[in-house]
């Protein structure tokens, strides 16, 4: 197992490297100058020049990029040209918004997609089955945002109101200001380093912030924000995760072991929980861990429908505006959180099934 | 030996059969075979029906569509800017507009019919330059092993290592917005999904006896592959290239919603989403409409991919 994790771990470093590249070049790539992005479009060669030096844009690209990939190496990802602000500060702020959106996102997913394509594998063929799996078909069908619309237009517009509204935007009402947590719990920002970075992290993760200092007026008002994101984004996984749940219960339950269950006695009930969904979940564990890279990509559309300050957006932002930092910074914080959650998933399956392990 | 009259009938011997026939025969039972066991799932043959539909509304555009899809109704009675949708069989009296019309005063419905002139070649030829690269990179990757599969495979690592809607605005912000861009960048996200399969189908034939005896026949390393490796990797290619019409033409839309795809005046539905995305709340018939055309191409290609692969995946024989 521990040679499986190291060969994992091994081919994962040259992929993150080749991001590092990847998205160093893409960025100096770009159309346009910073200078001119930020100066105007009749900014001076001299004041592109000086503006170029104070930024390190003047050096040849290797040597950008060495240096770069120095800095990120501790942590430093530069200073946003635009908001001269350091880009891990931004960071800070804006990645709790979509981790929020995510985990509920997927969570939501799980929530629904697994027993639904239970349901639909025991009553292979029923009425139940086909409506889920139809449910499922337009699921992955939908473009995101003409669905997270649509949501918007029927919960803040036909049911306004009602009980029911919900928000169409933003992550809190307008002018609701939450203590963060570490505050309500009477302590203070512990300097400058790695653990206050953390503090600020989980107290712009709004809900959980709110759940910690026990503000339930400001925690409902976060939830209800959120539903609306959280559905749209978790459509296509819960859609993708209830076909695998049933297609792979199906291949399960025809197993002889399941017969020799059934043989022996054992209740279907019995059958279904202790012997065949333990097997059929392989897959679907492996199929919870893809979704990962079309969540973040969807994080970007469901950001730009509710208008949630999220990386999403800002990265959309930072690119028009041609904000190389954050765009650098940003990019390669989505793609190694990508490449280390597929690395854990590779690995949680290794521990699974361990057939995957040789070779 | 002498013969018993009464003998069972003699089973014919397969070497009785003249080898040209057995060539003959064997593909066109195999195609049959799975012809039969798609058209016995419904659901595949709703997609075939659905993607057919599509093809004939992007084809009979012109003829279907009441108007062209940049004329605009300014100063027409009844006409307005997101105006709603007009139906005269509803009762409504002024110009017949089934699907309203948009903010610039254009009919809705003629547009969302020339939307699929967009949409569908944009998908099949994102599909085909991203099949055509794939496959060349996964042939040469599969035959020649090595440090030249070790490079490329490890450079597909890399793109399959973004997200693939973030890599691709990214690639269409360098190459600058457009449609013919968004298919270059939604062709190079999904190129390495068909290096691996190409690549894995030259792995494992190449050491097959049939190949091999290409190969001591003197046949070259090209005619092999044209000839005994590609066919093989078709069933898979066409069946991920199905389905991978469907993303690409979520993943264009996606785009053209960030103001990133097809530009004004072409109808591209995604885009029509997106220019009119501020009159949701007054004007909702102006996100419904281009959102369930998209769903309905979308579930076509993709109801299609899955039917193709459960009739030309043996594996899945029941």
């Amino acid at each position: 197992m521990i040679g499986y994790i190291i060969r994992r771990v091994l081919i994962a470093i040259p992929v993150l490297a080749g991001v590092l590249v990847v998205v160093f070049l893409l960025v100096r790539l770009l159309p346009g100058e910073p200078c001119t992005a930020l100066l105007g479009e009749r900014a001076t060669q001299e004041a592109c020049d000086r503006f170029n030096e104070v930024n390190g844009l003047d050096r040849s690209i290797p040597v950008q990029l060495g240096i770069y990939a120095g800095n990120v190496a501790t942590g430093d990802f530069g200073d946003s040209i635009r908001f001269s602000r350091p880009v891990s500060t931004i960071l800070l702020e804006r990645l709790p918004v979509t981790l929020e959106l995510t985990i509920a996102a997927l969570a939501l997913a799980i929530a629904v997609g697994v027993p639904l394509g239970i349901v639909a594998a025991r009553r292979h063929n029923s009425a139940v089955d086909i409506g889920a799996m139809t449910l499922a078909n337009v699921g992955v069908s939908m473009p995101i945002f003409w669905l997270g619309l649509l949501l918007a237009y029927v919960f803040a517009s036909m049911l306004r109101g009602t009980p029911l509204a919900l928000p169409p935007s933003g992550r809190l009402t307008a002018g609701l200001r939450p203590e963060p947590f570490y505050q309500a719990w009477g302590m203070e920002l512990s300097g400058n380093g790695i653990i206050a970075a953390g503090q600020r992290f989980v107290a712009n993760m709004v809900t959980t912030n709110a759940l910690l200092s026990a503000q339930w007026s400001v925690w409902w008002d976060s939830v209800k924000h959120l539903i609306l994101p959280a559905i749209t984004l978790a459509t296509i996984p819960m859609s993708i995760i209830a076909r695998m749940t049933r297609s792979s219960l199906l291949d399960v339950t025809q197993r002889d072991y399941i017969r020799t269950a059934r043989a022996k006695g054992a209740s279907e009930r019995r059958v279904v929980r202790s012997h065949a969904l333990r097997n059929a979940m392989l897959p679907v564990v492996t199929i919870i861990g893809l979704q990962l890279g079309g969540l973040l990509g969807g994080a970007v559309l469901t950001e730009t429908v509710f208008g949630l300050a999220g990386i999403g957006t800002s990265l959309f932002d930072a690119i028009q505006a041609r904000d190389f930092p954050i765009i650098q910074g940003f990019t390669l914080v989505i793609a190694a959180t990508y490449v280390v959650v597929n690395l854990l998933v590779d690995i949680s399956y290794g521990y699974l099934d361990p057939r995957v392990r040789i070779r | 030996m002498t013969q018993r009259p009464d003998a069972i009938p003699a089973i014919p011997d397969p070497h009785d059969v003249p080898a040209a026939e057995v060539m003959l025969d064997r593909p066109a039972s195999v195609w049959r075979i799975a012809m039969r066991r798609f058209f016995r799932r419904k659901l595949g043959v709703a997609g075939l029906v659905l993607v057919g539909f599509m093809v004939l509304v992007a084809i009979l555009a012109p003829v279907l569509a009441p108007y062209p899809y940049d004329v605009d109704f300014i100063g027409e009675p009844g006409a307005a800017r997101w105006g709603p949708p007009c139906v005269h069989v509803l009762g409504c009296e002024t110009t017949q507009h089934l699907m309203g019309l948009d903010g610039n005063v254009r009919d809705v419905f003629s547009r969302l019919l020339y939307g699929a002139r967009v949409s569908l070649p944009l998908g099949f030829s994102t599909v085909l330059v991203a099949i055509l690269v794939g496959a060349v990179i996964g042939a040469v990757s599969g035959y020649l092993g090595g440090w030249v599969d070790n490079i490329l495979m490890r450079i597909m690592d890399v793109v399959l290592g973004f997200p693939s809607l973030i890599l691709a605005i990214a690639i269409v912000f360098v190459l600058g917005p457009g449609i013919r861009n968004t298919l270059l960048a939604i062709a190079i996200v999904t190129i390495p999904q068909y290096a691996r399969v190409m690549r894995a189908s030259v792995l494992a034939i190449k050491e097959i006896d049939y190949v091999a005896a290409s190969r001591a026949l003197g046949a070259s390393s090209w005619r092999i592959l044209v000839t005994r490796v590609t066919p093989n990797a078709l069933t898979p290619l066409v069946v991920l290239g199905t389905l991978g019409i469907a993303g690409a033409i979520l993943e264009a839309a996606a785009l053209g919603f960030l103001g990133l795809g097809a530009q004004p005046p072409l109808p591209e539905w995604g885009a029509m989403l997106a220019q009119e995305r501020a009159r949701v709340f007054t004007a909702p018939h102006l996100m419904i409409f281009p959102g369930l055309a998209i769903i309905i191409t979308v579930l076509g290609f993709n109801l299609l991919g899955d039917g193709l692969r459960d009739a030309l995946d043996p594996s899945l024989n029941e």
